[in-house]
């Protein structure tokens, strides 16, 4: 007996339209040419998104920003596979205490850690602060639990000791039964979670505002910064944003979910 | 033989070495020594040990004043937050698949649109001439509204609490099963009293778990307020971030005495959550069988 009375779908519609709001109302904006005191726009143009397009600075501030995800994401997988494989095969006592571990960089609020940083990393032997240097490296704390999270999903998916034993009795050293064995197992979990933390490196602030701002002006920044030109130019900025994350989290899901 | 044994033994050293050191340098100089720096320097002044910027924030009222309105903020807005997903998740619950995974696509999405983005499309639909502002004011439903209060950060927490607390409650409400209410039925129970009686017993723990991770996600919160009042509505966390990168009026040292205070108030919450739990019969039973 399946309880399908339509209130249910009616409250549903209400939330979610209250949801998607914003999101009409910003790309509604984005398309429109002038959006004064009035509850529905005047005329329709695409001219926002073509000044958006051919603004060097956004241009620039777009593949810093696809740049410093991307460095972040591959140090995170070269420092993490390697580590995890060594807790789950080596040493599964350390789980637990791992799994404490990468609550941290939950945990502790970004502007907390942030104070520790900058005065860290402004000076002394590693002056990396206002550099994209501390954003790869502090981004890498960020997507710490997902990737974890997932890797060690799949960890534990594809008994792990059995196919590496399995390997090295037909002749494998242990290094060529992880890359050859195990490193291909991996690959549907860690990709699911490279693009959920892409997306969430690319909506990150409050580092690159505290830490670098314009010095090294990533989306975010330059979102920010360009808040005054004009309200429609940021909405396309916006819009142009949530496409992208968009698409992210799309694939995302779509790699979760097949199997 | 011993030879042989000695150099597997260090080739074995050698490997953990390899696998786990550098991932342990990386988190420790970017997660842990810049904790440990804010928890040693917040005793810091001027160079000796001292409890003064301790007594810096309780005398200071704009400091108060700060952790006020993020309680306050957090405190209402998980509430919110959580009843609209409550009710959303119930809801959902009753409908067909494929508006059900239609839903929570975009639930997933939308939970990556917080922040600057966000604050901006408020601003295009609440602020001062947004089109929502103007569809309830012609309808005089409300006189005039600004979202620049800490009405128009509740509604914004608000919005970015609801994906969160969605995702969290969804999978649990896979404990309860459609024969639950259909025996409780038979039995004469009505729909309140199944609600009552088994429906929110065996949900509190999911409920407290996401209250708890919601008002940590609140007070954390730095960029939507920032973007939305450029750091003149007084949270905490602004407070924090003015005193380490403002333009003037750096004092680092009283910042980590903040976030010191500010994280034993998170880690007290924990605290609370882990003592609720404890007290919920239903928790017991899972964690027991």
């Amino acid at each position: 007996m399946q309880n399908t009375k339509p209130i249910h779908k009616i409250i549903v519609a209400v939330i979610i339209f209250i949801m998607v709001l914003p999101i009409v109302a910003t790309f509604l904006y984005s398309i429109a040419t002038k959006w004064g005191a009035t509850i529905l726009p005047d005329g329709l143009t695409l001219q926002w998104y073509i000044q958006l397009v051919t603004d060097p600075r956004f241009l620039a501030s777009f593949f810093r920003s696809l740049f410093v995800c991307t460095a972040a994401m591959l140090l995170s997988i070269v420092l993490m596979v390697p580590m995890i494989f060594m807790v789950f095969y080596t040493f599964p006592k350390l789980k637990k205490f791992f799994n404490f571990v990468v609550i941290l960089p939950f945990a502790v609020p970004p502007v907390v850690s942030s104070v520790g940083l900058i005065q860290l990393y402004s000076d002394g032997i590693l002056p990396i602060s206002g550099t994209f240097w501390i954003l790869i490296f502090t981004y890498f704390t960020m997507v710490i639990p997902f990737i974890y999270r997932s890797l060690a999903n799949s960890f534990t998916a594809i008994a792990l000791h059995d196919l590496m034993d399995a390997a090295r009795l037909l002749g494998a050293s242990t290094a060529q039964a992880f890359f050859l064995t195990v490193l291909p197992n991996l690959k549907k979990g860690l990709l699911s979670a490279v693009f959920i933390s892409f997306s969430i490196l690319f909506g990150e602030f409050v580092f690159a505002n505290i830490l670098v701002g314009t010095r090294y002006e990533t989306i975010q920044i330059y979102l920010f910064n360009t808040r005054q030109i004009s309200g429609h130019f940021t909405s396309a900025l916006v819009m142009f944003y949530f496409a992208f994350i968009f698409v992210f989290t799309f694939i995302a899901n779509r790699i979760g979910k097949r199997k | 033989m011993a030879q042989r044994s000695q150099r597997s033994k260090r080739d074995r050293l050698l490997t953990i070495l390899v696998c786990m050191g550098p991932f342990a340098l990386f988190f420790f100089l970017f997660q842990i020594l810049p904790i440990l720096w804010v928890v040693v320097n917040s005793f810091n002044v001027e160079g000796s040990f001292s409890f003064d910027h301790y007594k810096d924030i309780f005398s200071s009222a704009f400091t108060l004043q700060a952790f006020k309105n993020s309680l306050w903020l957090s405190v209402v807005s998980s509430i919110l937050g959580l009843l609209i997903s409550l009710i959303l998740v119930n809801s959902l619950r009753r409908t067909d698949n494929r508006l059900r995974s239609l839903v929570i696509s975009f639930i997933n999405m939308s939970s990556n649109f917080s922040g600057v983005p966000l604050a901006f499309a408020f601003i295009i639909i609440l602020g001062v001439n947004g089109a929502v502002t103007l569809l309830l004011q012609g309808l005089g439903i409300i006189d005039e509204f600004n979202l620049y209060s800490k009405w128009g950060l509740l509604a914004i927490y608000t919005y970015f609490q609801i994906p969160l607390g969605v995702l969290l409650l969804y999978p649990a409400f896979d404990a309860l099963r459609d024969e639950w209410q259909e025996a409780a039925q038979l039995m004469g129970a009505t729909t309140w009293e199944f609600t009552r009686m088994v429906a929110l017993p065996i949900l509190t723990p999911a409920i407290i778990g996401t209250f708890i991770i919601l008002l940590a996600n609140a007070m954390g919160a730095y960029a939507s307020v920032y973007a939305l009042t450029a750091g003149n509505y007084n949270v905490i966390t602004v407070r924090i971030a003015s005193l380490v990168s403002g333009d003037m009026f750096l004092e680092p040292n009283l910042a980590a005495a903040i976030s010191v205070v500010l994280m034993i108030l998170m880690a007290f919450i924990v605290a609370i959550n882990y003592l609720l739990l404890g007290r919920s019969r239903y928790a017991k039973y899972q964690a027991n069988s």
